[in-house]
Order: structure tokens, then C-alpha cells, then sequence
């Protein structure tokens, strides 16, 4: 090749990197994702190794150290790191559990409203005609009806529990699942290699699981991310309100509920388990948004 | 036009009809009514009156039918608990509900559009980073409690607004700002994306060509095509004010809707609560009805066609 | 006859991650009034950019720089983005290669038409009316008056082109700016527009740049023909004078690539020109044509060429002789 500057591109330059490795550096290069994804890490080790770093008993009460304030005030000290609460519990041990509570529930539901939405979008992208009416249909109903409202009056009517409460939100949750799944599904569709495998023979549920389920993985997995963190939300808020997990189980949201009282005086009691929320959910929040830049820089604003 | 505008209505009318039943017979379906009417500490025999008092023996069906054809009248029967007629009930309560959730759509897209248009006009400029930073943390801010922060901050640390009731309208600022924060990120994001994509459309290059003022560039020809999606977006975020709207009235104590729909969950209360159910759903669909409607008269291509 | 548009040394830079793309390299060219001037090339040779830098609508990060830059006399270089503004429209107007997006879908012809000249002239609506009827009949679109309040989506493909001519026109530009403008229609309406640029460019005796990767369209219409490579010219001259005696090699490999009727046998190869063309990133030596051309020699990987002058007016950017050069047209012209 001639020694010019006006050469031909070398297959470097016209190649590039791999998929994997851009993927690999998009991952690591966008901040975002990082910052989640370390915060989320950290959340899921307290979650698994609670009992390990709690340093008491996340239910033993002591009403003798009734709302021992956290180390930084003047009457604080080591033995309760951020205090007691209204029943001389260890206010840093609930908190730790707590985020077990939080993930349990987050993860639980969206895996149900996962396979609930999943299947109806899959299904309504994939037939199209009647069956995509129906399920548009349904989607539009279900956005109708008020999540609160509703989760609210079936916990009061069959009585709360985490079991209770992850259910009733996995069936109401599942319509982003349906709407994203439906629309992606319609794309990969219209793809040629689906067209071959049709003119190929091979039979709906094949195509549907090796061809199209594969493709549409991405924003499965964007959407399941940023429904986690509407799940926890939506705990946090039913048990404040009295009608999600119950006492003694230290949930945030029952925890910022049982402060409330102590509003005045002891605003630690609802800062604390707040600013944990609010830290988690930023922290899925930011892994979902930059896992949709990642995977689909293309769409990208 | 016309065509539309009856298709969308028809579609109206089944969710609403889909929804009725729903809401009606969520109640059975979670458990027995008379049972939780009755409390835990009730016999059996006790139950049994309450079910044949309430008429709860009786087939699902013919209860529905009774309790539609009535509703279609506007009589949702009487509350348990309060011991008057629902519709009333509800209709005392609606207004402090409205002018909550409409002045926090509001601020919503007072905040929302502009920070939007201009994020977008300067992209990755530190106003845009701003901007982003605001939307990120808006989702991750559980309303509830940052309704009790505020409610610290300026109910008590700097005590300049009142922290609970609905007697004034200086009881509405701290819910609108809560509500409405809830739903600008959203907004905002749909702006700044809208306008992205409207500002490199070929037609905004056409503009431009024509010696047009930035202004008119921007307004005219960006921001109307930028917003149409804005539209059918704000009036579902508008729906799901009204459900957000039982969380910050609790916390508020504003006497609304959705402080109703707390009080009555929590008696038990049901012809209140499938009132209540019904109503916030019907105002959902006519919501998105009218945002339709919004929609296609915004964009040429749909209303002409 | 008097000059309208005059460049030299036109420069357009965009600064990358991987270095500067030099898109636009030093081209100077001139339109004189009522004259067509076509600019030849594949796409990415920097055709559209050069229109889209002499109305001031380069994207935001490209550097435009240039000797001159003169419309009727005046100066664009040292104008602001408003001054600039008040230009664009008024004394030179562009039509775009993609009717059916060029216009905004949410307002009627009629309010788009009228538009730029409410912005320019001092008239009043029913004036501008008027003004958009007269030239709707011009690039004839039949019932004028009841087009103008139809939407965009309500017109084919070949009569949003026809408004956007009109919509170029409706102040009375000196200069029209026109890239590919056929280029996303029928084969059957591009005829159509083609014919009716060039007789509105001649009734109204402005300047038009036609932008083209079309010979055939160049044959039909232009007076000058300016061939660009890799962001230069790299050969101009009129239009008798380039297709028949072409004297740079790209030039040459481009007419081969045409089929004559008649002359073309049935079932021969057409020409192609092999190899790909160079990045622009980065600084550039030799010429840019070299590692595709069949005629290239060493010095041509090293030298800097400039454009030489031919006989005629001509000029062309190699380093061969008239005389050799002149050879290979003969040859391409036999082989």
C-alpha cells in the first residue's frame, strides 16, 4: 500500500471494535450505570448479609433506650449509630434490614408482572389483529384504574402480609411490561430473519422463544429495572399508609409511617429510612436509564 | 375527524364498562365483604346477618346489575360509615381533589415545558445537566416523604405556610409542588425529547432557510409539533394525580377524594370505596378521551384526513 | 453578464473525536445572473455542504471558513447570524432534496408559503396571498387558491417539490440554491421539476446552483458544471466543454459510468470506478483520487495538486498535461 495519508482505511478503522467490547465500554464509560450500579451492589450485599453487619436485633425492644438519638447529636452514641426508635429498637439494624424488605419486594413483583406483561405484549405483537386488540384493550383498562386506590382496598380486604402485597401489585403492575413488549415485539417481527424462520415451517412457540424473545431481551430488561423501583416505591407508600407490610417487619415505608409522630423532634426517625429509599431507587432508577443509553444508544437524547 | 372521534368514543364507553365491572367485582373477589364488614372479632352468626342485611347472598350478577343501573343514575347507595348518600359524600370532596390536581398540572407544565425547550436547545449545556439531575431525582423521590420534609421545612423550621388542612389556599402550596414535582420530570423529558427530534427535522431546516426569526423557528414550527405527544402524556400524568392525590392528601390532611378513599378503605366502607374506584377511573377515560380528541385536533395529519 | 454568488477558498471543517473532517476543501466557484451552475459528485463529497454553508445553515459544530464569499456584491463572511437571517429567503433561497419532510406537517401551505415573504417584504397578508397563488400557477399546481389551505400529508411527493420551488421564489431571490432536488421523486416527475426549474431560473434570470449526483440532469440543464471529489473541485468548465473532452481521470470515470443509447452495446459492462474514497479526517497530502486512479504515478501519492487551467476557460486538478490528459479522454472515449 502506497505511504500516504490518503490511503485506504486499514480494517481497523472500518471494523472497529467488537460488540462486546463497545458494549463493554459503553458500560464502563457511562457513569450512570456505574454509580447505580455500585450503590445497588452495596444494597444487595447489606440485603444478604444483614444479620452479619446489623449490630442488634432489628425487633428486640428496649423501653428504656426509647429514641436514643444518632451519634452525631450531642446525646448520641456508638452503641445505637442512628439512634432508637419510638420502642428502644436499633435504628441502624431496621434500617439494614430494611432494604431486604425493599428488594424482596421489588424483585418479586416485577418478576411476576414480567410474565404477566411479557406474555400479553409477546402475544399482541406477535398474532397482531384480534388478539393485539384485546390486549390493547386491557392495557388501557388496567391504566385506567388507579394503582393505589386499588392495591389499597384489596390489601384492606384480604388483609396485609408481604405475600398479599407482592401479589396485588405483580397483577397491577404488568401494563409498561405489555406496552414495551408489544411494541418490540412488533419491530423484530417485521425483521427479515423472522420472515425466513416462517418460510422455514417452524411453529409460532419456536419462533416466538428462539427468534423474537432473544431480541426484544434489552428492553425487557430496561423495563423490568424501572419497575423494581416503581414496586418499592409503591410498598414504601402502601405500608405509610398503614395497608402494606405490617409491624413489626421493619419496612422503610412503615418505618417513616411509625416517625411520623415524632416529626418534631426527632426528625431522624423519618429522614433516615427516607434518604435510604431515596438512594435506592436513584440508584435502580440510574442502572435502568443507562442500560436503555447502553443498549439502544441509537434512541439515545 | 368524525370517524375518530365516534371510535374513540365507543372504546370510552367499553373501558368504562370493563371498569364497572372490575370495580365492582374486585371487592368479592379479594374476600368476603360481609366478613370484613364485620370485623375480626365477629361470630358467624353475626356475618351471616350482615350478608343477608347488605344483600351480599344474593348471585354476583344480579348485584352488579342492580348497583350499575343505579350508579348510571348517579346514587352509589349509602356510606356505612358516614352514613350518608356516596354521591354526595363524593361530590362534597371532589372540589379540594381538583384544584389540587389541577394546580399541580399547573406547575407541572409551567416548570416542565419550558426547562424542557430549553434543555434541549442547549443539550449537555450545565442548565440541561440541571434539568436532568431535577427529573432523576423526581423518581426517586418518594412523594410521601418528601411531602413530611416539606412539610418540616416550611410548616415548622421556617414556619411560613401552614403544614396540614385545607381551610385556605395557602394549605394547597406545599401538596400542588408536592404533586406537581411528581409529574414535571416526565414532561420535561418528553419536551426536551420532542424537541430534539422536531429541532433536526428537515422542516425546521426549511424554516430556517426562509430567513425566519429564531423565535418564530422556534415556536412556531418546533414547539407545536414538539408538544403533541406532551399533550396525551400530561393528561395521564393528570390521571395518576388523582391517585397520587390519596398519598399527599393523607399526608396533607386535605379533605379530598383521596383522603375519602383512605378513610373508607381503612372502615371498610365499600359502597364508598367502589364509588370512589369507579369515579377515578371514569375520570381517567374521559381524560384520555379528551386528550384524543386534543391530539388529533393538534395534529393535521389525524384531524384532516 | 454580472456576477451573483462568488466563492473562493471555501472551507468547511468538523471537528471530530477521531481528528478534523476536512469536508469542504477550497473550493472556489462563481454563478453568473440567469446562469446554472452544476455541482457533480458522489455522495460525501461535500456537494451538500457547501450549499448548506453558503446559506449559513451548517450544523452548529462545523467551522466554516473562506477567502470570499459575495453575494451580489456584498459580502456574507462578516455577517451576523441576523443579518444572515435577513438574506436567507429574501435574496437567495434553497430547495431541499426531501419534499415530503422539507415541510411542517402542522400548518397549511398557504401560511408556509406566506411566511418568508411576511418576514421580508413589507406586504400584508392578502399581498403574500396574492404573491403564493400567482407562483403556485407558476410551477403549475392547478386550483392555487383552494391548495393553500390544505395540509402538507394531503400532497403527493412531486407537489410538495412543486411548493417548495414556489416557496423559494416567493421573494424574489437573485439566487437559488438548489440540492438534489429531484432526487426523492418519480423518474417521471423529476423530468417535470427539472424542466420547470430551468424555465422559471430563466424567466425570473436568477443564478441557480444545482446540486446533482444525476449526469443526466447536468447534460439537460447546466451551462457550467463544477466536478467535486472528496471535497474539492476537481474539475470545471461548461458543459460542452466536460462531457466532451473531460480532462480529469474521475471525471472521465464518470462518463464512462453513463450509458449512451446506441452507442452503449446491449448487454456491455458499464464503466465503474474501482477502490473507495479516502477518509477526510485528518490532514491530507497528494491527491485524493490517486489511489483509484488508473493513471496515477508517484508523485501524485506526495504533490499537492492545484487546478491547472485548460483551454476554454477549463480547469482541471491533476498533474497530467493537456496533452495527456486530452490522450485518456480519446482513449476512455474509444474503450
Amino acid at each position: 500500500m502506497a505511504v500516504t495519508s490518503t490511503t485506504i482505511p486499514t480494517m481497523d478503522a472500518i471494523v472497529g471494535p467488537s460488540p462486546g467490547q463497545r458494549l463493554r465500554k459503553r458500560v464502563f464509560g457511562h457513569r450512570g450505570v456505574m454509580i447505580g450500579g455500585i450503590i445497588l451492589l452495596v444494597m444487595v450485599l447489606m440485603a444478604l448479609f444483614a444479620p452479619l453487619i446489623a449490630p442488634h436485633d432489628p425487633y428486640t425492644q428496649s423501653l428504656a433506650n426509647r429514641l436514643v438519638p444518632p451519634v452525631w447529636h450531642e446525646t448520641g452514641s456508638w452503641t445505637h449509630p442512628l439512634g432508637t426508635d419510638q420502642l428502644g429498637r436499633d435504628y441502624l439494624s431496621r434500617v439494614i434490614y430494611g432494604v431486604r424488605i425493599s428488594l424482596f419486594i421489588g424483585i418479586s413483583v416485577a418478576f411476576v408482572s414480567a410474565i404477566i406483561g411479557s406474555a400479553m405484549g409477546l402475544a399482541a405483537g406477535y398474532f397482531g389483529g384480534r388478539v393485539d386488540l384485546v390486549v390493547t384493550f386491557l392495557i388501557t383498562c388496567r391504566l385506567s384504574m388507579p394503582v393505589i386506590l386499588v392495591a389499597l382496598a384489596v390489601v384492606a380486604l384480604i388483609g396485609s402480609s408481604l405475600t398479599v402485597v407482592v401479589s396485588v401489585l405483580g397483577l397491577l403492575l404488568w401494563d409498561r411490561f405489555a406496552v414495551v413488549m408489544r411494541s418490540a415485539t412488533m419491530q423484530v417481527r417485521a425483521l427479515d430473519y423472522v420472515a425466513s424462520a416462517r418460510a422455514a415451517g417452524c411453529s409460532n412457540a419456536r419462533i416466538v422463544f428462539s427468534e423474537i424473545l432473544p431480541n426484544v431481551m434489552n428492553p425487557l430488561i430496561v423495563v423490568a429495572t424501572l419497575e423494581i423501583a416503581n414496586a418499592v416505591l409503591l410498598e414504601a407508600a402502601l405500608s405509610f399508609l398503614g395497608l402494606g407490610v405490617q409491624p413489626p417487619l421493619p419496612s422503610w415505608g412503615l418505618m417513616i409511617s411509625e416517625g411520623k409522630d415524632y416529626l418534631l423532634f426527632d426528625p431522624w426517625l423519618i429522614t433516615i429510612p427516607g434518604l435510604m429509599l431515596f438512594v435506592l431507587l436513584l440508584a435502580i432508577n440510574l442502572m435502568g436509564d443507562g442500560m436503555r443509553d447502553v443498549t439502544a444508544p441509537e434512541n439515545r437524547n | 375527524m368524525l370517524v375518530y372521534t365516534a371510535k374513540r368514543l365507543v372504546l370510552a364507553l367499553l373501558v368504562a364498562f370493563t371498569i364497572s365491572v372490575l370495580s365492582f367485582s374486585l371487592l368479592f373477589l379479594a374476600g368476603d365483604p360481609a366478613a370484613a364488614i364485620a370485623g375480626e372479632t365477629a361470630t358467624d352468626q353475626e356475618i351471616e346477618r350482615i350478608r343477608t342485611m347488605f344483600g351480599f347472598d344474593r348471585p354476583i350478577w344480579l348485584q352488579y346489575l342492580e348497583w350499575v343501573s343505579r350508579a348510571i343514575q348517579g346514587d352509589f347507595g349509602r356510606s356505612y360509615y358516614f352514613g350518608m348518600p356516596v354521591t354526595e359524600l363524593i361530590l362534597s370532596r371532589i372540589p379540594v381533589t381538583l384544584t389540587l390536581a389541577g394546580s399541580a398540572m399547573a406547575f407541572a407544565l409551567v416548570v416542565g415545558i419550558p426547562m424542557g425547550v430549553i434543555a434541549a436547545l442547549y443539550p449537555n449545556s450545565i442548565i440541561d445537566r440541571i434539568a436532568l439531575t431535577i427529573a432523576v431525582c423526581g423518581q426517586a423521590l418518594p412523594s410521601f416523604w418528601f411531602a413530611l420534609m416539606l412539610i418540616v421545612l416550611f410548616g415548622f423550621m421556617i414556619p411560613i405556610l401552614p403544614p396540614s388542612g385545607s381551610d385556605s389556599w395557602q394549605h394547597f402550596i406545599l401538596p400542588t409542588i408536592v404533586l406537581g414535582y411528581y409529574a414535571t420530570p416526565s414532561l420535561m423529558r418528553l419536551t426536551r425529547t420532542g424537541m430534539l427530534e422536531v429541532l433536526s427535522a428537515d422542516y425546521i431546516r426549511t424554516a430556517r432557510a426562509k430567513g425566519l426569526f429564531p423565535r418564530t423557528v422556534l415556536f412556531k414550527h418546533a414547539l407545536r409539533n414538539a408538544v403533541i405527544p406532551v399533550v396525551s402524556v400530561a393528561a395521564v400524568e393528570f390521571g395518576f394525580m388523582l391517585g397520587g392525590s390519596i398519598v399527599i392528601e393523607t399526608v396533607f390532611a386535605l379533605h379530598g377524594t383521596g383522603y375519602l378513599a383512605w378513610e373508607s378503605i381503612r372502615r371498610a366502607d365499600f359502597p364508598t370505596v367502589q364509588a370512589l374506584i369507579l369515579v377515578f377511573s371514569l375520570f381517567y377515560v374521559v381524560l384520555t378521551f379528551v386528550s384524543d380528541l386534543l391530539n388529533a385536533w393538534l395534529d393535521p395529519r389525524i384531524r384532516v384526513a | 453578464m454580472s456576477r451573483i454568488l462568488e466563492v473562493e477558498n471555501l472551507r468547511v471543517d468538523i471537528p471530530l473525536e477521531s481528528g478534523t473532517l476536512h469536508a469542504v476543501r477550497d473550493i472556489s466557484f462563481h454563478v453568473d445572473k440567469g446562469e446554472t451552475l452544476c455541482i457533480v459528485g458522489e455522495s460525501g463529497c461535500g456537494k451538500s455542504l457547501t450549499s448548506l454553508a453558503l446559506m449559513g445553515l451548517l450544523p452548529t459544530k462545523a467551522i466554516r471558513t473562506a477567502n470570499r464569499l459575495s453575494l451580489g456584491g456584498r459580502d456574507l463572511k462578516t455577517l451576523n447570524e441576523t443579518q444572515m437571517a435577513d438574506i436567507r429567503g429574501s435574496r437567495m433561497a434553497m430547495i431541499f432534496q426531501e419534499p415530503m419532510t422539507s415541510l411542517n406537517p402542522a400548518y397549511t401551505i398557504g401560511n408556509q408559503l406566506a411566511e418568508a415573504m411576511l418576514r421580508h417584504r413589507k406586504v400584508n397578508p392578502n399581498e403574500a396571498r396574492e404573491r403564493a397563488i400567482y407562483l403556485l400557477e407558476k410551477v403549475g399546481i392547478t386550483a392555487a387558491a383552494s391548495r393553500l389551505g390544505q395540509y402538507p400529508h394531503q400532497l403527493s411527493g412531486g407537489l410538495r417539490q412543486r411548493v417548495m420551488i414556489a416557496m423559494a421564489l416567493m421573494c424574489g431571490p437573485d439566487m437559488i440554491l438548489a440540492d438534489e432536488p429531484t432526487t426523492a421523486l418519480d423518474v417521471t416527475i423529476q423530468a417535470q421539476i427539472l424542466h420547470l426549474l430551468a424555465n422559471l431560473q430563466k424567466e425570473f434570470e436568477m443564478g441557480l446552483v444545482l446540486i446533482t449526483h444525476d449526469l443526466g440532469i447536468v447534460a439537460r440543464v447546466a451551462h457550467r458544471v463544477a466536478v467535486m471529489y472528496a471535497g474539492q473541485i476537481v474539475e470545471e468548465g461548461t458543459v460542452e466543454d466536460i462531457f466532451r473532452r473531460p480532462m480529469h481521470p474521475y471525471t472521465q470515470g464518470l462518463l464512462r459510468c453513463i450509458p449512451i443509447p446506441g452507442k452503449t452495446a446491449r448487454g456491455a459492462h458499464l464503466g465503474s470506478i474501482p477502490g473507495m474514497v479516502p477518509s477526510l479526517i485528518g490532514d491530507l497530502k497528494g491527491c485524493a483520487f490517486a489511489n483509484r486512479c488508473p493513471h496515477a504515478f508517484s508523485d501524485c501519492n506526495t504533490t499537492d495538486v492545484a487546478l491547472r487551467d485548460a483551454s476554454g476557460g477549463q480547469r482541471y486538478r491533476c498533474l497530467l498535461s493537456q496533452e495527456a490528459a486530452t490522450q485518456n479522454a480519446r482513449e476512455a472515449a474509444t474503450a
